[in-house]
């Protein structure tokens, strides 16, 4: 060991080889680190806490965007207002009459479903979040939201958009939240064809405006335009939500699978608000990423 | 003996939360590409000015949050930017004294250093890079430096930053 002089002004080793020592050592916590983060899953708490040090910082960043936002919107012209507010109107009694046609068809779902013995609740209740405009590692497509845990946000919680699915929470923070979505090279999801039921996965690209589905057969009956909406399998999404569009199919006598690309529905890079579906309080699926499954 | 004067550590952290806010900070899309890593640049330039100040530790604990920023794999920053830190005290020395030009070059190669440990560990975890454009950000660095660099020098400077 070293000693250490009393007047405590001289390193107490040489520089040089202070450091060559202490990068060996950070290098070492650094791979300690990213196998606990990756195999693991470990960190969550750490990540909160990096994440609460660096939330004054991303809301201080915040603060241009939303100011200039309510600039634009407060200097917005008395006869566009009356513009949207007349179209919204409009929207609103389309929707309206949709939605009467659905109280029907939920209540005749319903029954129907009480004749089977099986319960399933349509209605879900849904905590909408806004994006921070913080821009993330370029290959991942990740997004921060405003909502974290103490608004009730948990891991695995699904993400959607007025026109179909988004993507689902990874990190819940203190205060904000992570998102990964679907087009990240990481993500699979459940989907079926909403014509024919057909079963697959849609997995990420890491272009926002493709979706593969590397796993139907050459056989098997898909069309361009067919929409895919989530199956519901996983447990994750609730069901029959849109996902995608199919855009190319590609039949390749040589390969057992087909070669099928869609697109989201959603415009994934454009987004500004989202709704968090609240499925259940606690999420069955989390507690089969972290341990092995218990019976009950 | 004379004991070593610390002074103006507030600068140093002042333009490392600026370099935090800028590298993070959404960009349009035909830029996006060179977003140059200014984390780094200003932490090599605080390493080479003085060494005695900033080291490893302190570049790994700005990874650690750099990488919670960015939302990478925890540790993935932290580990790039220990290498590129122990490079730059290093040769610290001999980059010192090169003329602007040359030393832009010098952080050319520390910042493709990290980017091509950053690419190697995506790499590892699922995110293969699909195109070169990966090396594009330790090229927007070099171009910047120095405009930093005279920016960081002078601001040192006046502050009297030791």
């Amino acid at each position: 060991m070293a000693r250490i002089k009393p007047n405590g002004d001289k390193p107490l080793f040489a520089p040089e080889a202070s450091a060559n020592v202490r990068v060996v050592v950070f290098l070492l916590a650094s791979l300690a680190l990213m196998t606990l983060d990756q195999r693991y899953q470990q960190l969550e708490r750490l990540r909160d806490v990096l994440s609460t040090l660096l939330y004054p910082v991303q809301y201080a960043m915040q603060l241009p965007f939303s100011a200039w936002e309510q600039l634009s919107r407060n200097l917005a012209s008395r006869e566009a207002l009356v513009e949207e507010n007349q179209q919204l109107k409009q929207k609103q009694l389309f929707l309206n009459a949709q939605l009467q046609r659905l109280a029907a068809i939920e209540a005749e779902n319903r029954r129907l479903r009480m004749l089977l013995e099986s319960s399933v609740s349509i209605k879900e209740r849904v905590l909408i979040a806004e994006l921070l405009t913080v821009d993330f590692d370029p290959y991942r497509h990740q997004i921060l939201l405003n909502k974290g845990r103490s608004h009730g946000v948990y891991p695995g919680q699904p993400l959607l958009d007025q026109q179909g699915v988004i993507g689902q929470i990874i990190h819940a923070n203190t205060f904000t939240s992570t998102a990964i979505l679907i087009t990240d090279p990481n993500h699979a999801l459940p989907v079926q064809v909403n014509r024919n039921g057909l079963r697959t996965l849609a997995v990420g690209t890491g272009k926002f405006q493709e979706l593969e589905l590397p796993y139907i057969p050459n056989n098997d009956d898909i069309e361009v335009g067919d929409l895919l909406v989530t199956s519901g399998l996983g447990g994750r999404f609730p069901r029959g939500y849109p996902v995608a569009r199919v855009t190319k199919v590609e039949f390749d006598p040589g390969s057992p699978f087909a070669k099928i690309v869609a697109q989201p529905t959603t415009q994934l890079d454009r987004i500004r608000e989202v709704l968090l579906v609240v499925s259940d309080p606690e999420p069955e699926a989390d507690s089969m990423r972290v341990g092995p499954y218990k019976a009950p | 003996m004379k004991t070593i004067q610390r002074q103006g550590g507030w600068i140093i952290l002042c333009t490392l939360l600026i370099a935090f806010v800028l590298d993070s900070i959404p960009l349009p899309p035909w830029l996006d590409h060179f977003r140059p890593d200014w984390l780094s640049l200003v932490m090599i330039y605080w390493c080479m000015a003085l060494p005695h100040r900033l080291g490893v530790g302190s570049a790994w604990t700005l990874g650690l949050l750099q990488d919670a920023a960015r939302g990478t794999l925890l540790g993935q920053n932290a580990l790039a930017m220990t290498v590129v830190a122990y490079m730059t005290l290093k040769t610290y020395r001999r980059i010192r004294v090169f003329p602007l030009w040359q030393q832009a070059w010098s952080v050319l190669l520390l910042l493709l250093v990290k980017q091509l440990l950053l690419v190697w560990i995506n790499g590892v975890v699922g995110y293969p890079p699909r195109d070169w454009w990966y090396l594009a950000p330790a090229l927007g660095g070099m171009l910047l430096w120095p405009w930093l660099f005279i920016i960081l020098r002078d601001l040192r400077r006046h502050f009297q930053v030791s």
